[in-house]
């Protein structure tokens, strides 16, 4: 679904900084992390872009031309248009953080959780940041590139319990 | 003795805490059906608060996605949502060729069509039949089941695996539908109606049911919108957004049929409409049947889109070379560096994929938009102030997979 080009010029209006693309007429905007917020916020109150589809990243360690590690991207969708919108937020190392989307969207909860667990951002504001998939005691980020695919190395950070103790 | 309010409050408060139960419900409960956990604060019989906690059927899909190539992680996506395969094999397909710009031929998109709504119909009736089950029908559950058989006999016939299908590939599918596979759908739809009378007449008008789910989990629709349901819990809380209608991909913007909503918002109103659903499923798998295209089912051997038939592989030389070039690394799908989101109406609702291409036929990354997460997220809400029976019955409306839950 093509994004009507009125919310595309009126973002770009009012925000210096963003960087529009298109591709299969998906508009994709890249957003600088300290407006985040406030485009959300307007997407939702004032373009009528009422859910939130999806929180997730990417991370472009290995991806050729890339200058900032992760891509965190927020799909955004009109229930009454019909029409959608891709955000992304650039964040390095070290420390990358955003702005939770709780506040806005209770439906980012989960969503967010998920992408701390996985990539290890960090969403200030978030009113329970626990890991979601794995164990609390689990150490890595397990979805970022330099994480292998079994996992070596991992295994020592469980605990061995002898069948009393379980 | 003077007591200071303050400390009185307190006290107070560590007495009710002491008053209120914790319960494990799960991971391992009949009335889960999968793995997930629950930690739920109980005041006599009343939920206070419940706590999920998931993860216990994590398998790393999405990191497998990274290291599998196009064709072959087909086959972890019907690992995911294993109840309805079919639509998880289109779903991620459907994405694939978004990102590798493929269009695919009349005739696949219908069998795509009428295997991803014989997936809707087998999802709804595990839905609709375990929540039966587990709020005390039990007859209602094995009409349920008993229909869910021939539908895995129609896959059976038509891929030969019944339960994980990989029917798709990149601009394909595996082959072509056979007269023995239409022969059977075509009983399905003779025998099907009758059973969907009968489960209607078990349970629509059924006392028990109704004083079990009605007025229980009310989902309103703003809330619906802001905690991102889709699907049929979307549908049932007055959400009138079904992707086959408002972003018509593969060739549902040839068919008639309705979009099932209710305004209830409660699990009596989300069994409702999946009820409902199926009817119009049939009616699209009927459209689309006696509708089929003749034609191939791959796109053309020329555009390198797609592997060839077996056929054309042993019998003519530039079958077999395009087969190894396809199978060969970093020969075959010319992919964009590019993102591309692409989303399908899955039986549990919006079964999305974020695809990042890196030119290799490996995808730098394989986002699953999960419907059951999304669903499951509702659940503390859904529940709080309700009795610890009406749980089953909440968890049964919402439909969670754990295997796409966690992924």
């Amino acid at each position: 679904m093509p994004v009507p080009q009125r919310v595309v010029d009126a973002l770009c209006g009012r925000w210096a900084g963003l960087a529009v693309s298109e591709f299969r007429g998906q508009a994709r905007v890249v957003v600088p992390r300290e407006v985040l917020f406030d485009v959300l916020t307007s997407l939702r109150n004032e373009h009528g872009f009422d859910m939130l589809v999806d929180v997730t990243c990417v991370d472009y360690l290995r991806y050729r031309g890339a200058a900032q590690r992760f891509g965190l991207v927020y799909l955004l969708a009109s229930t009454s248009t019909n029409d959608r919108i891709t955000l992304r937020v650039m964040l390095d190392d070290p420390d990358p953080a955003v702005v939770s989307a709780v506040p806005i969207w209770e439906g980012a909860n989960w969503l967010e959780r998920e992408v701390w667990d996985m990539f290890g951002i960090r969403f200030e504001g978030h009113p329970d940041l626990r890991r979601l998939l794995m164990p609390e005691e689990f150490a890595a980020h397990p979805l970022r590139k330099d994480y292998p695919l079994q996992g070596r190395g991992e295994r020592h950070n469980f605990p061995v319990l002898a069948r009393r103790e379980a | 003795m003077p007591q200071n309010p303050a400390s009185s409050l307190r006290e107070s408060n560590e007495s009710e805490q002491d008053y209120l139960w914790t319960l494990n419900f799960g991971p391992q409960h009949p009335a889960t059906h999968t793995t997930l956990r629950i930690v739920l604060k109980l005041d006599g019989e009343r939920v206070v608060d419940a706590i999920p906690d998931i993860g216990f059927l994590h398998s790393g899909f999405e990191k497998l996605g990274e290291h599998l190539n196009y064709n072959q992680y087909v086959t972890v996506t019907d690992r995911m949502n294993y109840i309805s395969p079919m639509a998880n094999n289109v779903a991620w397909h459907t994405a694939v060729e978004k990102l590798l710009g493929i269009e695919l031929t009349r005739r696949c998109q219908y069998i795509r069509v009428i295997v991803a709504e014989l997936a809707r119909i087998s999802d709804h009736l595990l839905c609709v039949g375990a929540m039966g089950l587990d709020v005390g029908a039990f007859t209602f559950f094995l009409y349920a089941f008993y229909q869910r058989e021939r539908i895995y006999d129609i896959f059976e016939s038509l891929c030969g695996a019944r339960f994980t299908n990989s029917y798709t590939r990149v601009g394909g599918l595996m082959h072509d539908m056979s007269d023995v596979t239409v022969g059977k759908i075509r009983e399905f739809i003779r025998e099907f109606p009758r059973t969907l009378s009968d489960m209607e007449r078990l349970l629509n008008r059924n006392r028990i049911f109704q004083d079990r789910t009605k007025g229980i989990g009310v989902l309103t629709r703003d809330e619906a919108i802001n905690r991102s349901c889709s699907g049929p819990v979307a549908r049932a809380s007055g959400v009138t957004r079904d992707l086959r209608k408002d972003e018509p991909y593969l060739a549902y913007a040839d068919f008639d049929f309705r979009v099932c909503c209710a305004t209830a918002g409660d699990c009596f109103a989300r069994y409702y409409v999946r009820m409902a659903e199926m009817r119009e499923s049939l009616s699209i798998v009927v459209q689309a049947l006696e509708n089929l295209p003749a034609g191939p089912v791959q796109v053309g051997l020329n555009e390198r889109a797609t592997l060839p038939g077996k056929q054309d592989v042993y019998r003519t030389i530039e079958g077999t070379i395009t087969h190894f070039e396809m199978v060969m690394a970093n020969r075959g799908f010319e992919v964009p560096c590019e993102e591309v989101y692409a989303a399908n109406e899955a039986a549990n609702g919006e079964l999305g994929f974020y695809l990042v291409g890196d030119g290799s036929d490996v995808a730098y990354r394989a986002r699953c938009r999960p419907p059951s997460l999304i669903n499951f997220a509702l659940f503390p809400h859904l529940i709080c102030g309700h009795t610890l029976s009406d749980i089953v019955a909440v968890l049964g409306s919402l439909n969670i997979i754990a295997a796409e839950l966690d992924r």
